[in-house]
This record gives C-alpha cells, structure tokens and sequence, in this order.
C-alpha cells in the first residue's frame, strides 16, 4: 500500500511479517474453531485472519499480496453469503424449518471423538463474509488516487 | 410445506448472492433477476391463498419455540403486502433493463435491488422485533447503495442527508427496542402483546406511553409523518426513475406497516394518548402533502409530496381503529403502494422524452404520446379516488369509519384532501400533455414502448383492483379482523 518514491528497505518489517502473518491466521483459525464452547466464532475469526491480509498489505504492496493471495474479495463474500444460506436450505430436505441446526458425534483418527454440527458451516459463511467485506472495503479504498 | 412463508425473503437473497457471481454478464443477471422474481411472485400468491384457507401462518425458525425463538408471522396483512411488493418489484425490474443503464447494471444493481426485497419482504413477514430492526437495516443499507449508485453530484449530496436521518432513526429504534425489553423482558411480538396486555389491566402505565411516542418517532422518521417528512423530499428527488418507484411504492409503506402493527398489535390499551397523537399527526401529515404537492411545478416533487398525503390517509383509518376504518387503511395501503410506482414510473418516461422534469417546460406529449397520455390520466384519477378505480373504496371506508366514531374534522380533511390532490396531479396532465405541441432533444431516443410496458401493467392491476372490488374485500376484511383482535395473532404465535 506505500506510495511514496523514496526506496525505502524493509529489511526488517518485511520477514518480520512473514513469520507474524501465519501466527496471525492461525490463531483466527483457531478462534474460529473454538466459538462453539469458548469465546470466539466466524465474526472474530474472521476478523482476524483479515487483520493477517492487512499486514501484509502494510509490509507489501498491493500488487504483490494480490498476485499472492489470488482472491476476488466480492466474490469470496458472495461464496460465504451463498454457503450460510444453502446450510439453512438444507432443512428443505427433512421439512423441518429453515436453519434447523444438526449434529452428531464422529470418531476421526487423531482428534478422536467429535462433535460436528451444521451450525459451524453457517459459521464458515460468516468467516468469508467477513474476510471478503474488510478486505474489499480496505483495498478499495487504499486503490483509489 | 413448513418453509413455503420464508420463500419470500429466501429466494431474492439467494438469487442476489448468486448475481455478484455474475457481474459482466448483463443479459444472464436479467435473465435470472426476472426468473427469480416471477418465482417470488408465484409464493407469495400461494401464500396469500393459504393464509385465506388456513388462518395465521407462523414459522419457527431453527425449531425453538415460540416465544424463545425467531419467529416468522404471515397473516392477511402481511401476505398481502409480500404479494404487491413482488408485483411492484417484478415491473420495476422489468423497466429497469432499458433505463438504468449498462454503467449501473455493472456495478450490483440487481443483487442491490433483490437485497432490498429481502429487507421489505423480511420486515412485513417478521413476528419478532429486534428482528424487524435487522430487517429494516438490510432494507435501508440496500436503499443506501441504490440511492448513491451511479454517483452524480445530487445522488451523492442527497445520500449524505438520507443516511444521517436513517442512521438517527435506527439508533433510536434500538433504543426504543431495549426501552421495551427492559419493561417487558421479551422480544416476541406475540409475547410482547400479551404482557403488554397484562400489565395494562388497569389502563396503560406511564413508560409504555412513552414507549408508544418512541416507535411512533422511529417509524414516522421511516414512513415520513408529518414533522419527521423533512428528509423525504430532497432524497427521494436524486435516483432514478425505477429506483425512485421502488422508494416511493415499498420503502415508506414499511415505516407505515410497522407503526399500523405496532399499534394494532401492542398499544392498542393507549387509545387516550398515543392513538389521539397519532391522529393529530395524520392530519396534519394530510394537510402538508397536498400544501406542497400543489405548490410545485417540478412532475417528481409533486409525487412525492402525494406519498405523504397518502401516509396521513392511512395512518388517520389506522388511529380510528374500528373496522370499517381498518378495512379502508389496508386497502388503500395496496392501493397506494400499486398507483405511487406506477406514477412515479410514468413520470420517469416523461423524464426520459422531455430530459427535464420542469414542467413549464413540457407541453402537447399526448399529440404524439397517446398511450402515455391516458396511462397517466387513468392513474391520475385512481390516485384521488375517482369511483370505478382502486383509490375511492379505500378512502370511503377510512371516511366512513371516520364519521362512525364521530371524527368529523379529520374525515371531512381526508375527504378535502382528495380534491388537492386531484387538482396537483391534473396540474401535470394539463400543463404536460395539453398545449402546443413541442420536440425535445434526445427524444428519439427514448426506449417509450419498452417503458410504457410495467406502468401500464401497474395502471391494469390498479384499475381491476378497483373495478373487482367486491372480490378483494374479503381478504382485506380478514387483514382488518387480526388487526383489531390481537388475541388471534397470540393464539397463532403462542399456539395456547
């Protein structure tokens, strides 16, 4: 996002961020996770992992965390919007009303016994939405002269 | 089905989210947008019908019961309102293709315009009132985006007022919201009623009252009563012409909806003061649109000053609160919502011929624009209420409930204001389409057949509406008996 024409050189800053982003997006990751039982959930989760994309625009340039990234922010929101709402569809199917929620216990190798329930996949939704809308309206307005 | 009353918010946002998806591609975003609209019309026909068989619909979403949960309430009031918001969106939908503009289509104006439906379909159908406050901003901030879109200097000016205002209103509605809960510890509005009702036994308490003003301050700034109007004016001047139908044919009819449910629903102990203010505010409401309607010479103001006219109007048959005066409001309501868009679409062609909306400066359209010409004169006379069409039945029962209750000032005003009005938009059809005949620049231009089509249709529905009368009546009638007998929407929500 710098504009300036003075070179300046990120020696620092710069590997500095590559270390910082992913402790960033992974700890959202983990937030994100962990809304079911703790404090925490899609919004702040995704918040988060959106404050990640903003370092890396503050130690890159735009340009280079696009061709990094490769994400169309609007169409990211559309895809979070489209999954929140197809998982309430899915109550169509067993005509109960709509965002009726579902879970059940699953035992996976490593984690062993889960609970997976469809509430998480709204959550998923959320997730994006809020990572596309920031990153939209930050990169947006960082384009514009 | 369980689900078929979501239908109605569902199926535009899907279809919304499914057209960002869809950006460059114009003629694929109008395939769908039409697709999805004539579906949405489809559901909420049938849900009309299944209301009319079946009595209150309710839905509880997520299956949590009733007063734990978001519920979802379609009586007849409701259902009907749904079924003229997809009439009224389909045709601004379909006169949108010719004039918006590529420019505009490119930047979301249909997923923009199926967010907004979500919002007024969302807000008419919504049994729980924090729920109504989010569906009421998903309306606004779609409305904020159509307003400012395309960026010319009034849209932009004119989108800073509006939005200030709203933004206003809406912290006050969640104010008033949390005012509410913390006096009766529930958000249902079944569950809101029947507390309300107990704590009333022994006439309403001071707080309520004063609850009451606060939401009748929050949806008058929405619906634009008459101190709150001021924003109205300017704002609704700088969209274009389908955008400006939707506003003026959707967006105010909520703020009105919300304050007749409110009333009807809740406050109906407070006949003293709250139905007495809204009264007073009515009238007066009544007395400044026709004051300005038939001060202007500009086509577009004298409209929109016509929609205050027509809030007053129903607003007073809603304060009278008996049942002939209920059955004129929610007719007139259909009515109103059906003739504004179609006016304001016809007003929009005019502006497209003549590329000004001045009207010392149009003159002679009907030599050359006949079907324009009778359209208009047709709408004209449906809007003040001239027997055969949809706008007299309406206004006969609000005065006819009026003097009931021995009301005279404000039914003979009611009355009074219909000649004003008659007499503002006769002032456009005389000046406009009478006289020496004139060319206009760019007129050739102007797709008229294309956007003659939805107001046309519009001015037909109006006209069967009227005419047919006798065959709507028992719907609106079954509109007005919820309305004025809270318990049967309890009983529907509660299920005790």
């Amino acid at each position: 996002m710098k504009k300036t024409h003075v070179k300046t050189n990120d020696v620092i800053f710069q590997p500095v961020t590559k270390v910082v982003a992913f402790i960033i997006i992974i700890y959202s990751l983990h937030l994100f996770f962990s809304g079911h039982y703790t404090p925490g959930g899609g919004f702040i989760g995704g918040l988060m992992t959106a404050a990640a994309f903003v370092l890396l625009l503050l130690a890159f340039d735009v340009k280079t965390v696009e061709k990094t990234l490769n994400v169309d922010y609007i169409k990211m929101t559309a895809t979070g919007l489209l999954i929140a709402v197809l998982t309430g569809l899915g109550s169509f199917f067993y005509n109960v009303p709509f965002l009726t929620q579902t879970f059940s216990y699953v035992d996976i190798p490593l984690l062993g016994k889960t609970a997976l329930a469809t509430a998480v996949l709204f959550d998923l939704g959320v997730y994006l939405v809020v990572i596309g809308v920031t990153m939209t309206i930050i990169q947006t307005i960082g384009e514009t002269e | 089905m369980t689900n078929l009353i979501i239908l109605p918010i569902l199926i535009p946002l899907l279809t919304g989210a499914i057209l960002i998806f869809l950006k460059n591609r114009i003629m694929a975003q109008r395939v769908v947008a039409t697709l999805s609209a004539i579906t949405t019309l489809i559901v909420s026909f049938l849900m009309v019908h299944k209301v009319r068989n079946d009595g209150i619909q309710s839905l509880n979403i997520s299956s949590w019961d009733a007063p734990f949960g978001i519920t979802l309430v379609s009586d007849m009031f409701s259902a009907i309102l749904v079924f003229t918001t997809s009439i009224v969106a389909l045709v601004c939908l379909v006169y949108s293709f010719k004039s918006i503009g590529v420019e505009r289509e490119k930047y979301y104006y249909y997923p923009v315009l199926n967010f907004l439906i979500v919002g007024i379909n969302g807000a008419f159908t919504t049994g729980d009132i924090f729920n109504l406050f989010v569906f009421f901003e998903v309306m606004l901030m779609s409305s904020y985006v159509l307003l400012v879109l395309g960026g010319t200097k009034i849209q932009l000016r004119e989108s800073i007022k509006y939005l200030l205002v709203n933004i206003i209103s809406s912290a006050l509605f969640v104010i008033a919201v949390a005012y509410l809960y913390s006096v009766v510890g529930t958000l249902n509005m079944a569950h809101i009623s029947a507390r309300i009702s107990e704590a009333s036994t022994n006439g309403m308490p001071g707080i309520l009252t004063v609850i009451a003003v606060l939401f009748l301050i929050v949806f008058g700034l929405k619906g634009a009563i008459f101190p709150l109007y001021f924003w109205m004016p300017g704002s609704y001047y700088a969209p274009p012409a389908p955008v400006l139908a939707l506003f003026g044919a959707l967006l105010t009819k909520v703020g009105v909806y919300s304050i007749t449910r409110t009333y009807t629903l809740f406050f109906y102990h407070d006949r003293d003061f709250a139905f007495q203010l809204l009264s007073i505010l009515a009238i007066l409401s009544v007395l400044v649109g026709v004051i300005g309607a038939i001060a202007y010479w500009d086509v577009k103001k004298i409209i929109i000053y016509n929609i205050i006219v027509a809030v007053g109007v129903i607003l007073y048959g809603v304060s009278v609160m008996n049942h002939t005066a209920l059955t004129g409001s929610v007719y007139y309501l259909i009515h109103d919502m059906l003739i504004k868009a179609a006016l304001f679409l016809l007003v929009g062609v005019i502006i497209a011929i003549t590329g000004t909306s001045n009207l010392k400066n149009i003159s002679g359209l009907i030599t050359r624009y006949p079907g324009l010409g009778w359209t208009f004169f047709i709408a004209a006379l449906a809007l003040a209420g001239i027997p055969p069409l949809s706008g007299f039945v309406g206004k006969l029962l609000i005065v006819q409930g009026g003097l009931e209750v021995e009301s005279y000032i404000g039914a003979v005003l009611v009355l009074m204001s219909s000649l004003l009005v008659l007499f503002s938009i006769m002032k456009i059809f005389i000046n406009g389409f009478w006289g020496e005949d004139r060319t206009y620049e760019g007129e050739e231009k102007a797709p008229v057949k294309w956007l003659l089509i939805s107001p046309v249709i519009l001015v037909v529905i109006s006209a069967l509406y009227g005419i047919g009368s006798e065959s709507f009546l028992p719907y609106i009638s079954q509109a007005a008996e919820t309305l004025l007998d809270p318990s049967i929407y309890i009983e529907a929500v509660l299920k005790e």
